[in-house]
């Protein structure tokens, strides 16, 4: 008997979007009952060969196969049929809905709703048996947490029949134990013979979880490997093609004066809940606190706070030892006065012009300085465009234009472009939410050396992430929040990721000692 | 998705808009049983073909230009102001509030004067709705629409009831002093060209400096491009959103110094003749920009005046084919703006 075909197999997937060449001359194959790792830099091609996989794109060249036998796939519709099923890194899943209509979208079973319901709530009993997949089907799915989202992200698929699931950054919204569960539902989908592609850029996921890796560099396939027999060492050297810089263990250093301070800040998000319930912190110069977090415990809205760009309902705020909070002057044009800089956790919604140049963008916030007025106190576009020249020339942002539009940047130039403009100030306290999102491995070593030159330079610094990679190489102290709550403080030096995922659980430090 | 080249996007999008209005018209025109190509001509000559048509062009212009100007600025700050019409009605009465009792000053006094009352009380018109929707978040464009209804029936009670003549059955005021005239710019023929035309000029020039080329301009941009910005940016975004409106109502009053100080020297009923509507569909074309506007104040001024002479020259031909191809020009230009665009893009090679 010879072996089965590979239940997905790719030969020769080119793909070019104008000037870019996004995949070119990419084979893959996958193995049913395997889990396939593919990773790869920000931009190396991943997500256009799963949008091609999933008939969202169609590629210019090559051929798919699909359990051995060569097909289209044109759209999603395609994908489903042949058993491809997708989990996108944001969920596409209706708030409003419960899990099991969420379930049936696009497969409600015919005219009358109530037979299709039945169907569903049978589907979704047996896959949670098999799969140990289980979730309420009559929940909301806006009230799960978002492990359980995902989980009905995965089940939708399976519903559909599909035999082959990909995976587009999944752990990117989950705890630590929550990914641990992930990982359980993939065993078991692999033991049931479905084929998981899990497409991702931590080494860490593709070493515990996978069977084979495919590595990924500027649109090429640079190497297949069993992960048993290579390292982390050699993945991370294949997706950046050189030798990674080791992360360089930053001297202690005597810290300054606090330079912001909260104390029982309470902060309501748009729609009037409370996402903040007093929090107190204490940030002092030549420091970098790293706020730890599942994203959506509070810590977006306590940064927002500390910037001015929200209201709290309650509490104080210092800023170099000055009360702000409360206080009538109490907006961002006003902290930024002070020296305070921010950049947001979105910086693209946030902090940007994206129809606008790269220049303006590197005005952004600041476009009342005079050093931006010419002739008759009228703002010089030629000056604006020195100073974006500067800042995209000390922070590398490329490609080197201050005439580009700054929203055609990549995410990790688009992160240069605004961390220049806001350490370019020499702000005494510097907020940066999710520091490293979206920017590739070459990105990340440039920005977290900006970052600790700010902490050498004296000057105080608080970052919001979910990455505890990122949180570990970085902070001096860790402060993790939980349901708007700091729920406690670990010195960087005592963390580990176990600690720290028990504590963004909600459950305090001394209970995990 | 990828650019057009500058020119293409400035030039030939919106000419291929726009022709293909007049293809549409001209379909119209032909099923209605009568020639296409004659009611061209008599749009085109009678826009064009003599110093009179000419003259009233940009005349007509001149009103679409300050309209148009109005609904822009407002809309590069993310404002929707429908309420030109409105504002221009009561920068009417501000000023013939300053014409009617100033007669005893010299023209060089009392212009500027009227101007300016025009342009206070088109501002705080406008300055109202902008001030609900910073403090009350009453949407903007349901709140101008509203005004436009109150302005138009305060301008009636105002010209009925109290400026009409004694003795007299016509709805306007008596006649402004002479001194409250806009000088004409001496154009050949007999159109009312004045000074306003110039001013109008000088206005879009100002806007183009104002959003452009201050730091005012920026915030503005900024506020228009995302509320989450603005916000991010410190900027105040309730105090801007009352003083663009100003702005903007004060500019639309320029529709009133035309009329009024220019051509009509005296108040009277429905001397805004629809150009604060017309103005959304000039910016609209115009793409928001000043040279854009006044390139768009061009084109509808020229199918006003056309369209008088059209529906003149060949009474069979519906007269509200003018409004039509006014309504077809924002249909292409404005909804459909971005219809012909991936095909340009493959015709030139950029897709």
């Amino acid at each position: 008997m010879t072996a089965p075909p590979p239940a997905i197999e790719l030969r020769g997937i080119s793909k070019r979007f104008g000037a870019v060449q996004a995949n070119r001359d990419v084979d893959l194959a996958v193995q049913p009952g395997s889990i396939h790792g593919i990773i790869g830099e920000n931009g190396a091609g991943k997500s256009t060969l799963m949008a091609i996989l999933h008939g969202f794109h169609q590629a210019d060249a090559g051929t798919i196969l699909v359990d051995g036998s060569a097909t289209t796939i044109r759209d999603s519709r395609d994908a489903i049929r042949l058993g491809i099923g997708m989990v996108y890194q944001h969920f596409m899943l209706v708030d409003g809905f419960t899990v099991l209509e969420n379930v049936m979208l696009g497969a409600e079973g015919g005219r009358r709703l109530a037979a299709g319901a039945a169907q569903a709530r049978a589907g979704l009993a047996r896959l949670g048996d098999e799969y140990g997949l289980r979730v309420d089907p009559d929940a909301p799915v806006g009230n799960l947490p978002m492990g359980a989202r995902q989980r009905v992200e995965i089940l939708r698929a399976l519903y559909r029949g599909a035999r082959v699931l990909i995976l587009d950054e999944p752990t990117g919204v989950l705890t630590p134990q929550e990914a641990d569960d992930l990982f359980r539902v993939l065993r078991a989908l692999r033991a049931q013979g479905c084929a998981v592609l899990l497409v991702t850029h931590k080494l860490r996921e593709v070493m515990a979880a996978t069977d084979r890796v495919s590595v990924m560099r500027a649109g090429r396939m640079v190497a297949h490997r069993e992960t048993a027999d290579t390292t982390p060492a050699e993945l991370g050297e294949l997706m950046i093609g050189r030798r990674p810089a080791l992360p360089q263990p930053h001297p202690a250093q005597a810290t300054g004066p606090v330079l912001l301070e909260s104390h029982g800040l309470v902060v309501h998000d748009d729609a009037g809940t409370v996402r903040v319930r007093g929090a107190d912190l204490r940030l002092h110069g030549g420091e970098i606190v790293a706020l730890a977090g599942i994203a959506g415990n509070g810590q977006t809205e306590f940064m927002e706070a500390l910037a001015g760009m929200r209201r709290p309902s309650a509490g104080g705020i210092n800023l170099c030892g000055t009360p702000v909070f409360p206080g009538a002057a109490f907006n961002p044009a006003a902290l930024r006065r002070q020296g305070l800089a921010h950049v947001p956790e979105d910086r693209l919604r946030d902090a940007m012009l994206p129809q606008e140049t790269a220049a303006d963008t590197a005005i952004l916030g600041y476009q009342d300085d005079r050093a931006y007025r010419g002739g008759l106190g009228l703002l010089s576009p030629g000056r604006i465009a020195r100073h974006g020249a500067e800042v995209m020339r000390d922070y590398d942002v490329r490609p080197h234009g201050p005439r580009l539009q700054a929203g055609r940047l990549s995410g990790g130039n688009q992160q240069k472009l605004v961390l220049g403009r806001e350490i370019g100030r020499g702000p005494a306290v510097l907020l940066v939410g999710q520091p490293t999102r979206g920017v590739d491995i070459g990105g990340i070593e440039a920005i977290h050396a900006r970052l600790l030159a700010c902490r050498a330079a004296g000057q105080a610094v608080l970052i919001a992430s979910v990455e505890l990679d990122e949180i570990l190489a970085l902070a001096d102290r860790i402060l993790v929040m939980s349901d708007g709550r700091i729920v406690g403080e670990v010195p960087a030096s005592a963390a580990t990721e176990a600690r720290l995922g028990l504590m963004m659980a909600g459950i305090a430090p001394d209970q995990t000692s | 998705m990828n650019a057009l080249p500058r020119w293409a996007e400035i030039v030939l999008l919106p000419a291929l808009n726009l022709l293909l209005a007049l293809l549409v018209t001209a379909a119209l025109v032909l099923a209605t049983g009568n020639d296409p190509v004659a009611a061209l001509r008599a749009l085109v000559v009678g826009s064009l073909g003599s110093a009179d048509s000419v003259g009233y062009t940009l005349y007509y212009a001149t009103d679409m230009a300050f309209a148009g100007l109005a609904v822009a600025v407002a809309f590069q700050g993310g404002l929707f102001n429908i309420g030109a019409e409105g504002q221009a009605a009561l920068a009417g009465m501000g000023i013939t509030a300053v014409a009617l009792n100033g007669g005893a000053l010299p023209a060089v006094v009392l212009v500027p004067l009227a101007i300016l009352g025009g342009a206070a009380l088109g501002a705080a018109w406008a300055a109202i709705p902008g001030w609900l929707q910073a403090r009350r978040g009453s949407h903007i464009v349901v709140t101008t629409i509203m005004f436009n209804f109150i302005a138009a029936s305060l301008l009636v009670w105002l010209v009925v009831n109290v400026l009409t003549v004694p003795g007299t059955m016509s709805p306007e005021s008596r006649g402004f002093p002479a001194a409250a005239a806009l000088p004409g710019l001496g154009v050949p023929g007999a159109a009312p060209v004045n000074l306003a035309l110039p001013l109008a000029l000088a206005a879009a020039a100002g806007v183009w400096l104002l959003v452009w080329r201050t730091p005012w301009g920026y915030a503005l941009r900024v506020m228009g491009g995302s509320a989450r910005v603005a916000r991010y940016a410190g900027i105040a975004q309730g105090r801007m959103t009352v003083t663009v409106m100003a702005l903007s109502g004060a500019l639309a009053g320029g529709v009133a110094v035309n009329e009024l100080l220019g051509a009509q020297h005296r108040l009277l009923l429905g001397f805004t003749g629809g150009y604060g509507f017309t103005g959304i569909a000039v910016a609209l074309m115009g793409r928001n920009h000043p040279a854009g506007v006044l390139l768009a104040a061009l084109l509808f001024g020229a199918l006003t005046q056309g369209g008088a002479e059209l529906a003149f020259e060949m009474p069979a031909v519906p007269s509200d084919v003018v409004v039509l191809i006014q309504g077809l020009v924002i249909l292409f230009a404005g909804a459909l703006g971005n219809m012909l665009r991936p095909g340009l893009l493959r015709v030139l090679g950029r897709a």
